[in-house]
């Protein structure tokens, strides 16, 4: 709709200065405020057929939520909740969700959508401006709190009475106290946990994955095992807590490559077996590059070197990886032979 | 005798209206007319930017309702259960009875997987917009008096909304939170002294145990939002006391506010938005997939999976951690964890440098006035490159936090990238601030200029001479008021040396340390000073057009 077709009457008194055009009305001082520019009207101010159609903008976007709204309970009653279709572009995704999802975000983006084009369009936006009263108080109110505290103060004597102030500050100072004390069950006192493994001599290495006992033929040159210790179940109470220190990495390296020497003895021809909980901050190492025989934690990308003791190449760990002390039994299964020397995982103050 | 009139006024007109007679009840009782008096009509005035801490109120809210339906389904508790449900890959698993209820509410509650993902979705979005809202406060200096508490009011709610967030992911107790949660009991092992006794009882003994993900939800519900409702409705309570700030326009001075109306303009358009935000979370959660932990597994401490990554807003502190080398010191049978201590210290201390940033201000400028007029960041150079120097130092840290998703995106070298996280630490913000700071000079000048000398046109006139100028048009009175509205503070001077009774008198630090950070924020090499009357006079009878 073009503005011709506005009655005459409904447009506003022609503006003296095209837009634009300038004239400072301040010669004294230019920069001074004009105060609030004059309210500049809206088509739906002026134009009882347009304010109309916004009315029927936001009763058809209020209708849509209503419809939207009827749509959800039918989504909600009719579709399985199993149920799986595509989108494009998106993929296979669950029906349900997608269709709760839409029509709930349809039903409140449009009321949100009504009311703000009811806002804008039909309800006035004349600014007007409010005064603001300073936040301090004034001089009078101030002295009057003043004086009302003193007389407070006078009459309770707390200056005067030292031995009650005294008295009482240490009452209240010592009451958290219990609170404090209550907290301490929270847990066992460390002691000396964060140093023992599950591991001790003639533990079997099993294989996490088999939860078969391993011998050295199972580990092959270049490959990366995980073992936890012979004994071990999933179904055992405290499992994660143990599996959380005792996990193992086996990796078996060329005798040769071995720059270690301590290395080399602590394992069994080339077989080494290595704490799996990186000493940075305790996650599972898992990346291991076989040509150069260094593992990358993924968290945050500790690398140690496992032909050299372990010791760390690149990253934010702080000391080298734990080895544990491994032979072969008489039965041909390879065996821990003490627990670990060292405390696994993340180092802490404790641990010297 | 005033009741008895009153009385009578009534029986002439019959009974009140319904709606007047439950207002005048709740008014007997409670005072709303006096509190709808000063608050119905309160006037609000109008900018884009003034809606970023509305998205955070809304999604706050969004959070609560969904988060109490959640709690419905959810049983916060470790014990191992073995996997029945519907997802196959996973039957015959053993897992904890957190993650087996979150399988619960994603695969057999009809719309449980969209109102979790709608939580998840609106922690987000209420992280970042307290960011960007916190943003917005800063580069105009709308924490300037009376509004520094509410600043820090606003700044808790964002340290706290991090850690909600960070007790809230871990609930499901899968193997991504479960790592993120391995990571936290490291860093507290770090802290000297009492870092053992700290885990133990944070977790019930050894890490895992069977208490952190009941404890984590009692802070996660009930001690956390608690205490952010409360400091909500304070921050909004304030707000409303203050009167909210505005831009320099003209009619707007600092003793006013100008816009429209509570009722009906802002009930409608603010409580529209709720429910837009809220739309549009809703939508995003029905074709965006968030956390899904069935592809993730139930938590082993002894499994992992690459590309572990926290929720943007804890990237940060991951970034931290990452980059920090691994300094280790060992004596008298103690261990000093620096490389993972360090970050846990530095990590409260990027946020409180941008938090107590108001205070060093308001004490280089020594002002003690009310500012209710919005600042135009190129207006405050040293103020604006401060804070794009922060911004810098936490994207830096960001791009440390995900160096893996870097390194495997970009094809780059995983060391490089944390090399270059470690000098940028120190050197980014540096840079950030010297370069923002010429910009908004730059931007100054530009004002300057279009004051003095008007609009450039775009239009070309040739002179008889030959000579081509181009056409600028003068400013109107309300661009020049607005442009000419700011504020500029001179340097701030040492005393003389000598008091007035002519005896030296002792320069403090303190007190040279203020001039020259005062010399640094307002000396003529810091800030453009703007033209004066007598300057724009000059220019504009002098030779017209120029």
């Amino acid at each position: 709709m073009s503005s011709q077709d506005i009655p005459e009457e409904n447009l506003p008194a022609e503006q003296g200065d095209a837009h634009g055009a300038v004239k400072v009305a301040d010669e004294e001082n230019p920069f001074s405020d004009p105060g609030l520019p004059p309210h500049e009207h809206r088509i739906q101010d002026i134009d009882e057929r347009a304010a109309k159609r916004s009315e029927r903008t936001v009763a058809l976007l209020f209708t849509v939520s209503m419809l939207s709204t009827i749509a959800f309970i039918a989504s909600y009653v009719a579709i399985p909740v199993d149920k799986a279709i595509y989108v494009w572009p998106i993929g296979h995704i669950s029906a349900l969700n997608f269709a709760l999802g839409v029509t709930l975000g349809l039903a409140l983006f449009c009321i949100g959508a009504g009311a703000v084009h009811w806002a804008r369009t039909l309800m006035s936006d004349v600014e007007v401006a409010d005064e603001r009263h300073p936040i301090e108080a004034s001089p009078e109110v101030k002295a009057k709190v003043l004086a009302d505290f003193k007389q407070g103060a006078k009459e309770s004597a707390i200056g005067r009475r030292k031995l009650i102030r005294n008295t009482m500050l240490g009452a209240v100072a010592m009451v958290p106290l219990s609170g404090v004390v209550l907290l301490r069950d929270l847990g066992p006192l460390p002691g000396t946990k964060l140093r023992h493994t599950t591991w001790a001599k003639g533990k079997k290495l099993v294989n996490m994955n088999t939860g078969e006992p391993l011998r050295p033929a199972d580990v092959a040159v270049g490959s990366l095992t995980f073992a936890m210790p012979d004994g071990l179940s999933e179904e055992d109470h405290d499992f994660q807590k143990n599996i959380a220190k005792d996990a193992l990495m086996i990796v078996r390296i060329q005798p040769d490559n071995i720059k270690s020497k301590k290395s080399l003895e602590w394992g069994h021809e080339g077989i080494l077996a290595y704490s799996k909980i990186c000493t940075h901050v305790g996650c599972p190492i898992s990346l291991y590059e076989q040509q150069t025989h260094h593992v990358l934690c993924p968290c945050h990308q500790s690398t140690f070197d496992l032909a050299d003791a372990g010791q760390v190449i690149f990253g934010p760990a702080g000391h080298a990886l734990p080895q544990l002390r491994i032979t072969v039994g008489e039965d041909g299964y390879l065996e821990a032979l003490s627990d670990f020397e060292e405390p696994v995982g993340p180092a802490f103050w404790e641990r010297g | 005798m005033s009741t008895a009139s009153t009385t009578d006024a009534r029986d002439k007109r019959g009974k009140a209206p319904a709606g007047e007679r439950v207002a005048d009840w709740a008014d007997g009782r409670l005072g709303i007319y006096s509190l709808a008096k000063a608050n119905m009509r309160k006037i609000f005035p109008d900018h884009w930017s003034f809606m970023l801490g509305e998205v955070c109120m809304y999604s706050f809210i969004i959070i609560i309702l969904t988060g109490v339906y959640l709690t419905l389904f959810f049983h916060p508790s470790m014990n191992e259960v073995e996997y029945h449900g519907p997802y196959v890959p996973l039957q015959g698993q053993l897992m904890s009875e957190a993650f087996n209820s979150t399988m619960h509410i994603s695969f057999e509650v009809r719309g449980g997987l969209l109102i979790r993902q709608i939580h998840h979705w609106a922690a987000l979005v209420f992280l970042a917009g307290m960011f960007v809202h916190m943003m917005r406060v800063f580069f105009t200096g709308a924490f300037r008096k009376p509004r520094e508490v509410n600043w820090l009011f606003g700044f808790l709610l964002f340290v706290l909304g991090m850690f909600t967030g960070f007790t809230g992911y871990s609930l499901p107790d899968d193997l991504l939170s479960g790592t993120g949660v391995r990571f936290m009991e490291g860093a507290v092992l770090s802290v000297p002294i009492v870092g053992t006794y700290l885990s133990f009882f944070l977790f019930g003994g050894e890490f895992p145990g069977g208490d952190f993900v009941a404890r984590f939800y009692s802070v996660h519900i009930l001690l956390l939002p608690g205490i952010m409702l409360g400091l909500m409705v304070a921050h909004l309570i304030l707000v409303f006391y203050h009167k909210h700030t505005q831009f320099a326009g003209p009619g707007k001075t600092n003793n006013n506010v100008v816009g429209m109306p509570l009722l009906p303009v802002y009930m409608a358009k603010a409580g529209g938005f709720f429910f837009l935000v809220f739309g549009v979370i809703a939508i995003i959660s029905a074709i965006a997939t968030i956390n899904p932990i069935w592809t993730i597994g139930p938590y082993r401490p002894d499994q992992v999976s690459t590309g572990a990554q926290p929720d943007w807003y804890m990237g940060f502190s991951e970034g931290l951690i990452r980059v920090m080398p691994g300094w280790e010191i060992n004596f008298w049978g103690h261990t000093l964890v620096l490389g993972v201590f360090i970050p846990l210290v530095i990590f409260p201390l990027v946020l409180v440098a941008i938090a107590v940033y108001p205070f060093i201000e308001s004490w280089v400028t020594g002002d003690k006035r009310e500012h209710h007029i919005l600042d135009r960041p190129r207006n405050a150079p040293t103020r604006t490159a401060f804070g794009v120097a922060w911004i810098t130092w936490y994207m830096v840290l960001l791009i440390g936090g995900g160096n893996d998703l870097w390194a495997t995106h970009f094809h780059l070298s995983i060391n490089a990238i944390t090399w270059f996280v470690r000098i940028a630490f120190f050197v980014a913000p540096v840079v950030a601030f010297i370069i923002t700071k010429r910009i908004c000079l730059g931007l100054q000048r530009r004002d300057r200029d279009k004051i003095l000398h008007g609009r450039e046109t775009g239009i070309i006139k040739r002179l008889p001479h030959g000579e081509f100028i181009e056409v600028h048009e003068p400013l109107s009175q309300e661009q020049l008021h607005t442009l000419t509205a700011h504020e500029q503070y001179k340097p701030a001077e040492i005393g003389p040396a000598v008091d007035e009774n002519g005896v030296a008198r002792k320069i403090t630090r303190r007190e040279k340390l203020r001039a020259k950070l005062s010399k640094g924020y307002y000396s003529e090499d810091n800030q453009i000073l703007k033209p004066t009357v007598e300057e724009y006079k000059e220019i504009t009878s002098g030779h017209g057009h120029h």
